[in-house]
């Protein structure tokens, strides 16, 4: 088990948004997070990478807690994916990707070679070393959330957290990313926690999913058996219809669609 | 795969081929970019010698230099050694690391309250200082002491609105230091207010008014002293820090998850802004503008990358101010306040930085 949250609750002040949430994710294990709106799934997020305390429970990497670990020390095994935003000024990209190595970076240097090296792998591996001296902020939504994604590998993490990482992009957009995010995930050995509106996005790339309603973590396991028409149903709350595809030529397809109602 | 998710992508932005006299220019404003930063300020600082009612020629200016560190046995007359030794040099030298520290002051702060438009006086130091300088001129207290009080005030306003946004603070803890900034300034400048009215209008209320608008014409060899500790603490600080302003201007929880100790940078750049700040106002008055500007200039330069952001700004500001300054005693036959012409020069200067990079801010 590489992240694993034991007993885990969250919320702010005093109202309690999630409780009792028990998950653990191994290496090359991509596990996505399903519910409704405000359900809670980003407050998780940001319990998980310490913008807020936890309100119970733990949080374990490698089975030791997180909680007393120093902000770098905590970046250097886990890295986030916000979703695809603006920075305040024109960085160059490669600027952007080199926030990445902050962890490992003290706070009287400047990136060294090394991270210089490292940032530009990143680049390449995401296929957009081209995009290196441009300015972050005249990029597309994809191209940036590209960029986004080269940053958390530049961190050389073990987890990372993805909060709806295509929920801003284009129809084709989103399937080549989460087709890049699926190969991702067991070339680099991650332990990948993401969330998603779309229980498609599940299907398609994640190799476990966990349902969340009303504060809890309500169902867990393999996308086949976890995801149904009625477990979709019920945290949803409209009918659905789940497809698969033709057994001779789409045997991998599943999807599913909102019913008319 | 990631092959082919960048093709859809907008290609307004990427910059087409370019050939002709307009490419090559460019080409040689980067390569002189460099030397020419390292021998601007040169140039203008001995310029700046020269500059003044009293005409004083390179060679004299030379010849001076060269005696007083022992290279000749020539010498100039009185006149010229006291004009430029006790009247010019310690003015040159107040406006520059005066235009340096708030230039860095204004760029670090754009970063960390992620704003193009903030300044170094955000979180209430110059208004504090302002009052501190106020209230030692109505109390008749000697120039060391006023500007001792102006100091103290300009770091205590500053830790107000610092206890005050942790006390207050819900979420994004910059957000709250910028609004609790507005609050405490506006306070110290209403409490101005109020001195200025109680003031003799005859004698300290010319005096406060006229300082509050700033100046460096009074500046004295004692001024140095007290203007380059705080100005030294504080711009290496800064710049030993500078890198990690990038992380940071990414947000609070960003930043966090990338590994930046957010709460030690905060304290160490408002720290080294606030006494940057408060030690520019406690001797030369309120100069605006300069904190605002000169950053953007720089990025014009550079590029908003900190790394080189922060180095170029601090130099920028210093030709700046000091140029300012020359205009400031050769315009007139009166001193003109530099704030007047800092805002006066300003404020266009940003309208118009303003059309050309509007692209890259939103």
């Amino acid at each position: 088990m590489i992240l694993e949250l034991r007993r885990l609750s969250c919320g702010y002040g005093r109202r309690v948004v999630l409780s009792g949430v028990d998950l653990s994710i191994t290496a090359g294990e991509n596990l996505c997070l399903l519910g409704p709106n405000g359900v809670g799934k980003t407050t998780l997020f940001r319990t998980i990478l310490g913008a807020i305390e936890p309100m119970g429970g733990e949080i374990l990497i490698d089975g030791k807690s997180l909680s007393g670990r120093s902000r770098r020390q905590r970046a250097r095994l886990m890295a986030y994916v916000p979703q695809a935003h603006t920075a305040p000024f024109p960085f160059h990209v490669i600027d952007v990707v080199l926030t990445g190595r902050t962890a490992h970076i003290s706070l009287t240097a400047s990136p060294s070679r090394h991270d210089e090296e490292v940032a530009r792998a990143a680049l390449e591996r995401m296929d957009i070393a081209d995009l290196a001296d441009r300015p972050y902020t005249e990029l597309s939504g994809g191209e940036r959330q590209l960029v986004l994604i080269a940053r958390a590998l530049a961190q050389e993490p073990r987890v990372l957290i993805m909060d709806e990482p295509s929920s801003h992009l284009d129809f084709g957009n989103q399937a080549r990313l989460l087709s890049l995010i699926k190969t991702l995930v067991h070339e680099r050995d991650l332990a990948v926690l993401m969330s998603s509106h779309f229980p498609n996005h599940a299907f398609a790339c994640a190799s476990r999913v966990g349902l969340i309603k009303d504060g809890r973590l309500v169902a867990l396991g393999d996308p086949g058996e976890v995801l149904t028409e009625s477990s979709l149903e019920d945290i949803y709350g409209i009918p659905v219809r789940i497809l698969e595809g033709d057994p001779e030529t789409d045997p991998a397809l599943k999807v599913c669609a909102a019913r008319a109602f | 795969m990631a092959d082919g998710l960048t093709e859809t992508a907008e290609t307004e932005g990427a910059e087409a081929p370019e050939v002709g006299l307009g490419s090559r220019l460019r080409a040689a404003a980067v390569r002189l970019r460099l030397p020419g930063l390292i021998l601007l300020p040169i140039l203008v600082f001995l310029l700046s010698l020269t500059l003044g009612r009293y005409q004083v020629s390179l060679a004299e200016l030379f010849t001076l230099f060269g005696a007083k560190l022992g290279l000749t046995d020539a010498t100039v007359s009185q006149e010229v050694s006291t004009v430029i030794l006790n009247v010019r040099l310690p003015r040159i030298f107040a406006a520059m690391l005066i235009g340096a520290g708030l230039a860095l002051s204004g760029a670090a702060y754009q970063g960390m309250f992620r704003n193009p438009l903030v300044s170094s006086d955000i979180l209430g130091a110059s208004a504090g200082a302002g009052f501190g300088a106020a209230l030692g001129i109505i109390l008749s207290k000697s120039v060391i002491v006023t500007q001792f009080l102006a100091l103290a005030f300009g770091l205590a306003a500053v830790l107000v609105t610092y206890t005050l946004a942790g006390r207050l603070r819900r979420g994004d803890p910059t957000l709250f230091l910028v609004l609790t900034g507005i609050l405490v300034g506006t306070v110290f400048t209403s409490l101005i207010s109020i001195i200025k009215v109680l003031a003799d209008p005859s004698d300290k209320l010319p005096t406060i008014t006229f300082w509050l608008m700033g100046s460096l014409a009074a500046i004295n060899r004692q001024d140095i002293l007290i203007l380059i500790g705080p100005m030294l603490v504080g711009g290496i600080a800064l710049l030993v820090v500078r890198w990690h302003l990038n992380p940071l201007s990414f947000g609070e929880e960003e930043a966090q998850a990338m590994g930046s100790e957010t709460t030690k940078m905060r304290i160490i750049v408002i720290g080294a802004c606030t006494l940057m700040t408060a030690s520019a106002v406690a001797v030369a008055g309120i100069v605006g503008w300069v904190g605002l500007i000169i950053p953007h200039v720089a990025r014009g330069f550079v590029g908003p990358d900190y790394g080189k952001l922060l180095p170029v700004s601090a130099v920028i500001g210093a030709v700046y101010l000091l140029l300012i300054d020359d205009i400031a005693r050769m315009a007139g036959p009166l001193e003109m306040p530099l704030g007047i012409l800092t805002a006066l020069i300003g404020a266009p200067f940003f309208i118009f930085l303003l059309a050309r990079t509007r692209r890259a801010w939103t």
